[in-house]
Formats: structure tokens, C-alpha cells, sequence
């Protein structure tokens, strides 16, 4: 039970920065702190036997999952990190607030 | 030869191919598109001839006939050709033929030829249509066909503001006739459930006799607006801004006479109600001396020759209200052959002096001996002098009337006395004393005079064909009058003897109307003030109710509600575009409060995944 409140807890915190921070790299950050509060719940459920979508997983598997995601928030957060780089070229700017142009 | 009749659909086709070839070749053919648009009547006219020969060779009924269904609702459009409908496309055809050839010469070059011989050809068309129509349908299509040509040729010269202003008062007065036509179709299709003439006349017996007075007086309606009788005469006079030769062939043989036609036609649903017979025959000798007074008072050579139509059409009217319309078909036909004579002498006429005006013309008797000639003899024969064609017809009106309603047949041989006054009165400011107006008239060319002589010649002996004539119209001749006949006569004498005095001028230039009588004259004038009743009680209460509509209705209500459904989007459109504010992290926290609310929503649906 403390698990999901932690996870949960960690979720709610990266959500918030998602929200407020005005910093991409932050906002970047925040989203890989989303993405660690998932994988924790993920490799945490599997350690305790409980069941995830009605099935017993085991074996390893969760684990090994647990590592495929790390493997991809590194790929993302790559990706992600030179969006910025491209942003803060193009735009002269990695405030988000300042970067409105799809505003109606 | 007398074969083509077989082909009775072609005196429609042929007009109409006619008439779309004028339109779209005539730029190409210049003045030739004149003997272009001349075939269509040649056709109509071959056929008519073909179809009375083999009618006086003792053909019963219809002698062609064909149908198609039409819409798929029962409804059959077809056409046969039986002795009526032959003896009117000679007559359509004849006069039609002739028109064109006049205004070959009438028009200049300058003018817009390839539009008016096309819509010349159409109405031939359209006037065939009417014609040879089996049914009251048929007859519909080519009744509103002839509506819109002569709508088109009053206002043939549409920049000039009062020309496209009597086109719409003709189009919307016969309008109105129309609509009692349209409505007397309803009714029939209703009660017969089929509008073809076998099927309605073959019904009328059994009918209730209130609605087949009813449906009569319907068709009345319809053929008191086509024929400009009394109170839907108002338009006649009015499409004289026309073309002279339009006037003539339109206005004065044909399509009128249409309604005269119509009632003949329908004499088993119309002749069924003594009622409606008598209500015609009122209307018409009504119309008949009131028409002949406004003639006798005119200035203008043209409206002289209008309110005559009128006046004769009404002498129609009473013949078939006294129920004798083959006596009226008579009259119909030798009045084309005569008036239309006296349209094309007054075209003549105005081709030399360039004026309609009465008081600008005088003394062309010298210098236009043919079209004078001519004109005497139309004028003649309108007049009722033996032996001239309108003698016999107007006799034999005058006859049937009399037998009918003694009243009326007295009110008649006045209007003839009128008749022989006024065009007497026209023909000596026209053609004797000298010569007021400007320039130097003189006969036009061969296609000028031609049809001026080929109609005098028929103006002159159609009288001695009321035999082959009444035969044609399904019925029979009636002798000569003697008493009848002497009396017309000599009114008619006397008429002219009184015409001729008021038609002398005291001096050169002195004006017309400033003899004697001047205000009744001016009230006679101007068609006995009809006009401006029409316009206090019918136009202006009409105009005020359509700028009411138009605040109200038009603007208050369309207008505003597009306004109103126009400002809704807008105001929903700004509502939408308050939300895309171009902030990342708005739309995130959008997301995700919408992804919560849909998990709470399906969390308390009890569905969870």
C-alpha cells in the first residue's frame, strides 16, 4: 500500500512541474520524474506478487521491463533534449510561457 | 401534300428549333436571319393547310393525334388536329408569316435581329402549341408560352423605360387571368382526374351544375386576361410601346384572340352554364362600346388601333355569349386578316414619319398611295361596309346577339357606329388634308408592302369564305341579315359621314383635342379613367402591402434571422478561441484535468478497465 502512495506521491510531483515550471529542461526533467514514478510502481508490484491487469507476472519479466523503460526514458530524454537545443536556436528562448505561437 | 398533317407535333418542334437557331446563328446571318425566322410560320401555315384540306374533304374528329405521359403522374401531354385547331394555324400561320416579313423591313439593321426574330419564331411556336394541344394542359404551356414572347416583344426595346414598364404591366394584369385558368385546371383535375378535352367534355354532363359554372366562369377569367377584356384590359393599350409588327401578329390577330380561342374550345364545359354565357356576353358588349368610345378619343395612331382590338375582341366575347362562338371564330378570323392590316399600314406609316402621333401626320394619301389603298380597305372592312370581310362577320354577330338579348344587340350596333366613326376619324388625320409632320414620307421597301397588299386581298374576300370557315370551327354558316344588315350598314354610313367632319382640321396645326368636348374626350382618352381606379385600388394598395412585407417579413424576420445566426457563430467561434491561448502548459493541465474527470467518470459508472 505504501508503494502506490509513493508512486503516486512521485506522479503528483512531476505533473506539478510539468505545469508550473517555465523551464523546458525543467519541464523536461519533471516528465522523466512522471515516467520514474511508473516504472517504480511497475518493478515494485512485481517484487510483491501482486496481480498487474489480472495476471501473475513473474520470471523476470517485470524487471526486465522495468530496464526496457529506463533504456527508453534515456532515448527520450535525448530526443527531448534536442528539441530544446533546436528550440533555444530557433526561437532564442526555452521559457515555455514565451513560446505561443499556436495561440488562436 | 396533305400527308404532313400526320406530323401535326412538327408545327411546334420546328418553330422551336427555329427559334434556337435564330439565337445562336443570327449574329452570323445578319438581316437573312429574317428568311430564317420566316420558315416557322411557312411550316405552321403548310401544315394548317394540309390539315383543313383534308377537314373540308369531310374528315371527322380529330384527324392526328398523338401523346406522351408527362411527370409520371397520369398526366399526358399531347397534341391532334382537328377543323378549329387547322383553321387557327392558318390564320397563325398566314399572319405570322407576313409579320415577318414586314419587320424584315421595319427593323433596321442596327436592331438586335437575331433576338427578335427568335422570339418571334418561339411565340409561333408557342402559339401552335396552344393550338394543337389535346388537352387543357397542353394548352396551358403554350398559353403561358405566348405570355412570356409577348412580354419579351412589348419590351423589345427595353432601355426605353416605359416599354419595360408596359411589358411587366401585361406580364402581371394577363397574370392574373392565369391564375383563373390555372385554377379552373385544378379544379377539373380534381373532379375528371385527367385534362385531356375527350376525357373533360365526355365528364361535364355528369357534373354538379355549380361546378361546371364554376370551372366555366374560371376559364372566363383566363380568357378576359388573354383577350384584354373588361377589367383586365388595362394592358392591351400599353403594349403598344411594342414593335408595330409585334403589336400586329400579337396584339391584335393571334395571341388575343387566344382567349377566344379557349372559349370556343371548351364551349361543352363553358356553354354548359347559361350563367357564365351571360356574364360573357355583358363583359363583352361592355367591353365592345366602351373600347370603341376610348378609340374614337385617341392621338395616337397605335392606341386608335389597340382599343379597336379591344372593342372587336369584345364583339367576339358577346357572339360567344349569345352562344354562337363559330359566328365568333368568323369574326376572329376576317378580324386578323383586317386588323392586322391596319397594324402593318400603321407601321407603314410610322416607318415613313417616323411618329406615332395623329396630329403629325395628314396628306399621305399622295405620297403613300399603296399603304393608303390598303388601309382603306381594312379600314373599311372594320368599318362593316359590304362587301369587305368584316361586313359578313360583324353581321352575323350583330345577328346572334340581337336574337339573344335584344339590349345588348342595341348596345352592339352602337359600337359599331363607333367602330366606323373612329377609324374613319384616324384615316382622314392619317391620309387626307396636308401633311404636318417632318421629312418626306414615302413607301417603304418590297418586304414593307407585300404583306400590306396579301392581306388586304384577304381583308377584302374573306367574307365570301364563311362557309369553308364555319365549316373548319365545326359548324354552320348562317345566312345574311337583310334587316340586320341594312341597319349595320347604315350606321355604319353614318359613323363614317361623322368621323369624317371630326377628323377635317379647322386649320393647320391646330391641335386635335382642342375642338369640343375636351374633358369628356380626355376621359375617353385615357380608357375612361379604368386606369387610374386600377392604380388607386389595386397597385397602391399593393405596393404599400409589399413595402410592408419587406419591413416586416423580408427584413425583420429573414434578414434578421441570417444576422442573428451569423453573430451566434461568431460569438461561439470567440467563446472557443478564448481557450487556445498558444500556452503549453495550459493545454497540459486541460489534459489532464479532462483524462481525470473521464477515469472519475468511469469509476463511478462502475466500469473500471
Amino acid at each position: 500500500m505504501n508503494l502506490l502512495v509513493v508512486a503516486m506521491l512521485l506522479f503528483s510531483v512531476g505533473l506539478y512541474g510539468v505545469l508550473t515550471r517555465r523551464d523546458l529542461v525543467a519541464v523536461l526533467a519533471s516528465i522523466e520524474v512522471m515516467l520514474g514514478s511508473a516504472t517504480l510502481l511497475l518493478v515494485g508490484l512485481g517484487a510483491t506478487g501482486e496481480m498487474i491487469a489480472g495476471t501473475q507476472v513473474g520470471g523476470g519479466t517485470v524487471e526486465a521491463t522495468g530496464v526496457m523503460i529506463i533504456v527508453l526514458a534515456a532515448a527520450e530524454a535525448a530526443i527531448g533534449l534536442a528539441l530544446v537545443v533546436a528550440v533555444a536556436r530557433r526561437f532564442r528562448t526555452t521559457r515555455i510561457d514565451e513560446l505561443t505561437g499556436v495561440k488562436g | 401534300m396533305t400527308g404532313i398533317a400526320t406530323y401535326g407535333w412538327s408545327v411546334v418542334a420546328v418553330p422551336l428549333v427555329i427559334a434556337v437557331l435564330a439565337a445562336t446563328a443570327g449574329r452570323v446571318l445578319g438581316t437573312r436571319v429574317a428568311a430564317l425566322a420566316a420558315l416557322a410560320p411557312a411550316w405552321v401555315f403548310a401544315v394548317g393547310v394540309a390539315a383543313s384540306a383534308r377537314v373540308l374533304a369531310g374528315e371527322e374528329g380529330a384527324i392526328a393525334s398523338g401523346s406522351v405521359e408527362w411527370l409520371g403522374a397520369g398526366l399526358t401531354v399531347g397534341w391532334a388536329i382537328d377543323g378549329l385547331t387547322a383553321l387557327m394555324l392558318l390564320v397563325v400561320g398566314l399572319v405570322a408569316f407576313l409579320v415577318v416579313v414586314f419587320s424584315r423591313g421595319y427593323l433596321g439593321p442596327g436592331e438586335a435581329l437575331p433576338r427578335y426574330f427568335a422570339v418571334l419564331a418561339l411565340f409561333t411556336g408557342a402559339m401552335s402549341a396552344l393550338l394543337v394541344a389535346d388537352g387543357f394542359l397542353g394548352l396551358f404551356i403554350g398559353w403561358e408560352l405566348v405570355g412570356v414572347c409577348s412580354y419579351l416583344l412589348i419590351g423589345y426595346w427595353f432601355t426605353r423605360p416605359e416599354a419595360s414598364t408596359a411589358a411587366v404591366k401585361a406580364f402581371l394584369t394577363t397574370r392574373v387571368g392565369d391564375m383563373g385558368l390555372l385554377l379552373a385546371l385544378a379544379l377539373l383535375w380534381r373532379e375528371v382526374g385527367d385534362l385531356s378535352y375527350t376525357a373533360v367534355f365526355a365528364a361535364v354532363p355528369g357534373m354538379e351544375a355549380s361546378t361546371v359554372s364554376t370551372i366555366g366562369l374560371l376559364l372566363l377569367v383566363g380568357a378576359v386576361g388573354k383577350s384584354a377584356q373588361f377589367p383586365l384590359h388595362i394592358w392591351l393599350p400599353d403594349a403598344m410601346e411594342g414593335p408595330t409588327p409585334v403589336s400586329a401578329l400579337i396584339h391584335a390577330a393571334t395571341m388575343v384572340a387566344a382567349g377566344v380561342f379557349l372559349l370556343a374550345r371548351a364551349w361543352p364545359v363553358v356553354g354548359a352554364s347559361a350563367d357564365v354565357q351571360t356574364i360573357i356576353l355583358v363583359l363583352g358588349g361592355f367591353t365592345a362600346i366602351a373600347a370603341a368610345g376610348s378609340a374614337g378619343a385617341q392621338r395616337d395612331i397605335k392606341k386608335v388601333l389597340a382599343y379597336s382590338t379591344i372593342s372587336q375582341l369584345g364583339f367576339m366575347f358577346a357572339a360567344i355569349g349569345a352562344g354562337a362562338w363559330v359566328v365568333a371564330m368568323f369574326h376572329l378570323v376576317t378580324h386578323a386578316a383586317f386588323k392586322a392590316l391596319l397594324f402593318l399600314g400603321a407601321g407603314s406609316v410610322i416607318h415613313a414619319t417616323g411618329t406615332q402621333r395623329l396630329d403629325a401626320m395628314g396628306g399621305l394619301l399622295k405620297k403613300m398611295p399603296l399603304t393608303a389603298g390598303t388601309w382603306f380597305v381594312g379600314a373599311a372592312a372594320l368599318a362593316g361596309i359590304p362587301p369587305l370581310s368584316g361586313f359578313f362577320s360583324k353581321d352575323e354577330v350583330l345577328h346572334t346577339v340581337v336574337g339573344a338579348d335584344l339590349g345588348w344587340g342595341v348596345m352592339l350596333f352602337a359600337a359599331s357606329t363607333l367602330t366606323a366613326f373612329y377609324i374613319t376619324r384616324t384615316t382622314v388625320l392619317v391620309f387626307f388634308g396636308s401633311y404636318r409632320g417632318e421629312g418626306v414620307p414615302h413607301e417603304g421597301g418590297w418586304d414593307l408592302r407585300v404583306p400590306l397588299v396579301v392581306l388586304a386581298a384577304f381583308a377584302a374576300a374573306l367574307g365570301f369564305a364563311g362557309g369553308p370557315i364555319a365549316e373548319l370551327a365545326g359548324g354552320h354558316h348562317g345566312e345574311i341579315d337583310v334587316l340586320v344588315a341594312s341597319i349595320a350598314t347604315a350606321l355604319a354610313v353614318l359613323g363614317i359621314a361623322v368621323g369624317a367632319v371630326s377628323g377635317i382640321r379647322p386649320k393647320q396645326g391646330a391641335d386635335v383635342t382642342k375642338l369640343a368636348f375636351v374633358g369628356p374626350l380626355r376621359w375617353a382618352r385615357n380608357g375612361w379613367g379604368f386606369d387610374e381606379i386600377v392604380r388607386q385600388t389595386v397597385t397602391r394598395p399593393a405596393c404599400a402591402t409589399a413595402r410592408v412585407l419587406d419591413r416586416v417579413v423580408d427584413r425583420g424576420v429573414v434578414d434578421r434571422s441570417v444576422e442573428g445566426v451569423g453573430a451566434l457563430a461568431r460569438l461561439v467561434g470567440r467563446g472557443y478561441s478564448a481557450l487556445q491561448s498558444g500556452d503549453t502548459q495550459w493545454y497540459t493541465t486541460l489534459l489532464g484535468a479532462g483524462t481525470v474527470a473521464l477515469l472519475a467518470l468511469v469509476a463511478y459508472l462502475g466500469r473500471g478497465v
